[in-house]
């Protein structure tokens, strides 16, 4: 049995909010007890008589939310009245329920704390499926409430009806439709409690308008009942000693970092663990900034667009220290030929990740941050500090892929600008302690290779799911949650036309975000597979953004209340960043008008193994073969029509 | 692949069995059979799931129900251990001319008439897989007319028990 903490939010400090409407003597009110007097607060735990919909709201307040992004509409319409009196809530007016729900994720992303959403039944609630799916692949703590019709008519296809427990069931953490308003505040607790903690995901509640109507009783703290709920948290003694065993014994070790390191907030942790044991980091798109760009240690990002040398390293390792990673199929390449030599110490909250993919050969299941902390321990003791483990010949290996193929890019040779070096340039002008966001596709591996990042919680993306239209909403949650950073979209222009009309919430609410439009005219990711595996032929991916200006972007911009600015050449790149930089009073969009055929390399084709990393086309590295070139790109094409049959693309 | 019995103790709430069934299909295992019922406690409900897998899509499976947070406790009974049972009520031709026959099958696998009529008789029959589809075999020749079988439900041998340690 778990009991939800009230230290956070006092009974008292409840009272004078959103439930207190009719205690508030600011006249009448449009369905509350006109004229009514202010009322001493009852104890805590002591039941008030409230609607389901105002029980609703003072348990949201009572878990400690600030911030709710959401649409209106018939069926939660109810909620909605309470929360206009909310002092605690804040309801964010988005213009479409995606952006709330990336919005959510976004806040969550960047605070650490769980983000809200809210829409209505039906189409409402469907709105919100992309988003929950996103979080689910993403392990981002989300809750989201939906509307429902009344209890009398579900089931009967009523208006504005969907099964969204059915729906999003394989797509959360967990759901609930709630069917009695006693049981709200108790679900609640357990919503954001199951999403918070253990592996963090998204949940739903979905309530019926008339559970929301109906009068029932408020008490808070609530009991939650979870009986098949108990994550684990501290690691088993045993595993972690026998990691370190393996470390002290390792001469080809990497510490291959995942997203969880920072869910874990364990980077402290981390970066202690590296430096005493001068084992080199790998960092997964999901891990950026779990573990400084600066640091000489870091060998950068695996996986399909990942840097040769953490490549290079995972593949030659003798020892595999996995750290809230999940041996994604974009980091492993092939699996049967991933990393052939490694033994695998394998650390993750969520016991099924483990040997899901890769067989683990020594299994921790338990909190990162604790996880870390108990190896650290146990290195110190398990390591005789006169015969530390000898690196230098690993090291000497790991410099030579790291000095011999750094991340670069070439200049297009039809004289437009490089988006690479667009990217580049923003990460250092603004600088490593702004949020970075992106979209799906090259521009994003390019803000996950050419923005240098130095502290957890500054990159937001959409790694698992890759939700194109990402950039936009989760930068305006990441603005609403950490207010005094800089936050920066890096969008492309396909990803930018799906979900741009969130810059009007944001000109609107307050969200002085920086949208930076790589404008490549293309879908470009979809662009570069049909140019190296579809003969080149461009079915489909000209958006026609170049050819004929639409939309302009400077102009969209100003149509949804943004400063638009437009760069077209190198030479004007840092002025218009910095141009930017100085308008805070509106968000601000620019338009960087890009080459369409840059591609990002290094690149592991899809369905190859790892040792096939193409530091740029036709150059393959680490093949022992030296017939590269046109013969491997060949060999790459015919593995890949196969692979690109189950839509990969994007 | 190998047959092997999950016996999955769930909160007794709606939508719990979709959550199960969901999960199989979704992540591409395969359910032999499915019995589903109540228990000594009404909180709780108890699944008895076969499923036919390799040992270490096994230990997904289980991993994977457990993340469930409905699902209460999972134990794996082998089939050394535990008493496994199916229950099959079929319908089979059987007028004057081989009643008797019908009947001397049904007594020697100590199965039950539950109805009669002049052209057939109903049998209900208990018992492991191996002895329905042997019962089965023998009424075949005769015409089976309808034939209805629940999912396996099974229980460990000995004193030990399988419950909800914290129902609540």
């Amino acid at each position: 049995m778990t009991r939800m903490s009230d230290t956070e939010t006092s009974e008292a400090e409840l009272m004078t909010s959103a439930t207190s409407r009719a205690e508030a003597n600011t006249g009448p009110t449009p369905s509350g007890t006109p004229g009514a007097r202010p009322k001493p607060a009852p104890p805590a735990g002591t039941p008030v008589r409230v609607t389901g919909a105002q029980s609703l709201v003072r348990s949201l307040e009572a878990v400690g939310v600030e911030i709710v992004f959401g649409i209106p509409g018939g069926t939660i319409l109810p909620a909605y009245d309470p929360l206009l009196d909310s002092t605690k809530v804040r309801h964010i007016l988005v213009r479409h329920e995606q952006g709330a729900g990336h919005a959510a994720t976004g806040y969550a992303q960047a605070t650490g704390k769980v983000g809200v959403c809210m829409a209505t039944s039906g189409p409402g609630a469907t709105n919100l499926v992309t988003p929950l799916a996103d979080a689910n692949m993403d392990s981002v703590p989300v809750v989201a409430i939906t509307g429902q019709q009344s209890r009398a008519l579900i089931g009967t296809d009523a208006f504005q009806e969907a099964d969204i427990c059915g729906i999003t069931m394989p797509i959360t953490k967990h759901n609930f439709l709630v069917t009695d308003p006693i049981d709200i505040p108790r679900t609640i607790a357990e919503a954001f409690h199951l999403a918070s903690t253990g592996r963090p995901g998204p949940v739903l509640v979905d309530i019926p308008k008339d559970v929301l109507q109906e009068m029932t009783s408020f008490s808070w703290p609530t009991e939650m009942r979870l009986p098949g709920y108990r994550p684990t948290l501290r690691p088993h003694g045993k595993q972690v000693r026998e990691a370190a065993r393996l470390i002290a014994g390792s001469r080809r070790p990497v510490l291959y970092v995942g997203g969880g390191v920072i869910k874990a907030q364990a980077s402290k942790q981390l970066l202690e663990l590296a430096e005493l044991t001068n084992i080199p980091v790998v960092t997964t798109l999901m891990a950026r900034g779990a573990f400084p760009d600066s640091h000489p240690q870091h060998l950068g990002m695996p996986g399909m667009h990942g840097t040769v040398a953490a490549v290079a390293a995972m593949q030659a390792s003798d020892l595999l220290i996995t750290l809230g990673a999940r041996f994604d199929d974009r980091v492993t390449g092939q699996l049967s030929s991933f990393a052939p030599e490694a033994k695998i110490v394998h650390a993750d909250i969520d016991p099924a990740e483990i040997s899901k993919n890769r067989k683990a050969d020594v299994p921790i299941v338990g909190d990162c941050a604790e996880i870390i902390s108990e190896l650290i321990a146990a290195v110190r003791s398990e390591t005789d500090p006169s015969n530390k483990p000898d690196l230098a010949d690993w090291w000497t290996l790991c410099r030579s892929w790291r000095d011999g193929y750094p991340a670069g890019y070439e200049w297009p040779e039809d004289g437009s600008l490089s988006p690479q070096y667009v990217i580049q340039r923003i990460g250092e002008l603004v600088g490593p302690d702004a949020i970075y966001t992106a979209g799906v596709g090259q521009h994003q591996m390019w803000a996950a290779q050419f923005v240098k990042y130095e502290n957890p919680r500054t990159w937001i993306n959409s790694g698992g799911l890759g939700t194109m239209g990402f950039a936009v909403p989760a930068a305006m949650g990441a603005k609403f949650g950490m207010p005094e950073k800089q936050v920066w979209a890096i969008d492309g222009d396909g990803c930018f036309q799906m979900t741009n009309q969130e810059l009007a919430t944001c000109a609107i609410e307050g969200a002085p975000i920086k949208v930076a439009v790589i404008n490549n005219g293309n879908l470009g990711m979809v662009r570069q597979w049909q140019n190296l595996f579809y003969s080149e032929r461009y079915s489909q991916t000209d958006l026609g953004t170049h050819k004929h200006r639409i939309p302009d972007f400077t102009l969209l911009a100003e149509a949804l209340g943004c400063a638009g600015l437009r760069c077209e050449s190198a030479d004007d790149v840092d002025a218009t960043i910095a141009r930017a930089m100085e308008i805070n009073d509106r968000p601000v969009v620019i338009d960087f008008v890009v080459g369409k055929d840059a591609q990002v390399w290094p690149m592991v084709a899809a369905g190859t193994g790892n040792d096939e990393i193409m530091s740029v086309r036709g150059i393959r590295p680490l093949f022992d073969d030296d017939e590269v070139s046109q013969e491997a790109i060949e060999t790459v094409e015919a593995t890949q029509q196969a692979a690109a049959a189950e839509g990969e693309g994007r | 692949m190998s047959v092997h019995t999950l016996s999955v103790l769930v909160e007794n709430k709606p939508g719990v069995l979709a959550r199960v069934s969901g999960l199989f299909s979704r992540r591409g295992f395969n359910i032999e059979s499915l019995a589903v019922g109540p228990t000594e406690n009404p909180e709780v409900s108890r699944m008895t799931i076969v499923v036919a897998v390799e040992e270490l899509p096994l230990e997904q499976v289980t991993k994977q129900l457990n993340k469930l947070v409905n699902v209460i406790k999972i134990v794996e009974l082998e089939k050394s251990t535990a008493v496994q049972r199916e229950l099959l009520l079929v319908k089979v031709r059987a007028d004057n001319t081989v009643r008797s026959q019908v009947l001397e099958t049904v007594q020697l696998f100590r199965a039950k008439v539950v109805d009669v009529s002049p052209e057939a008789v109903t049998i209900e029959a208990t018992g492991t897989a191996d002895k329905i589809g042997a019962l089965l075999r023998m009424l075949e020749p005769y015409g089976i007319r309808e034939l209805v079988q629940s999912g396996m439900v099974a229980v460990g041998r000995g004193a030990r028990s399988i419950t909800a340690t914290s129902p609540r």
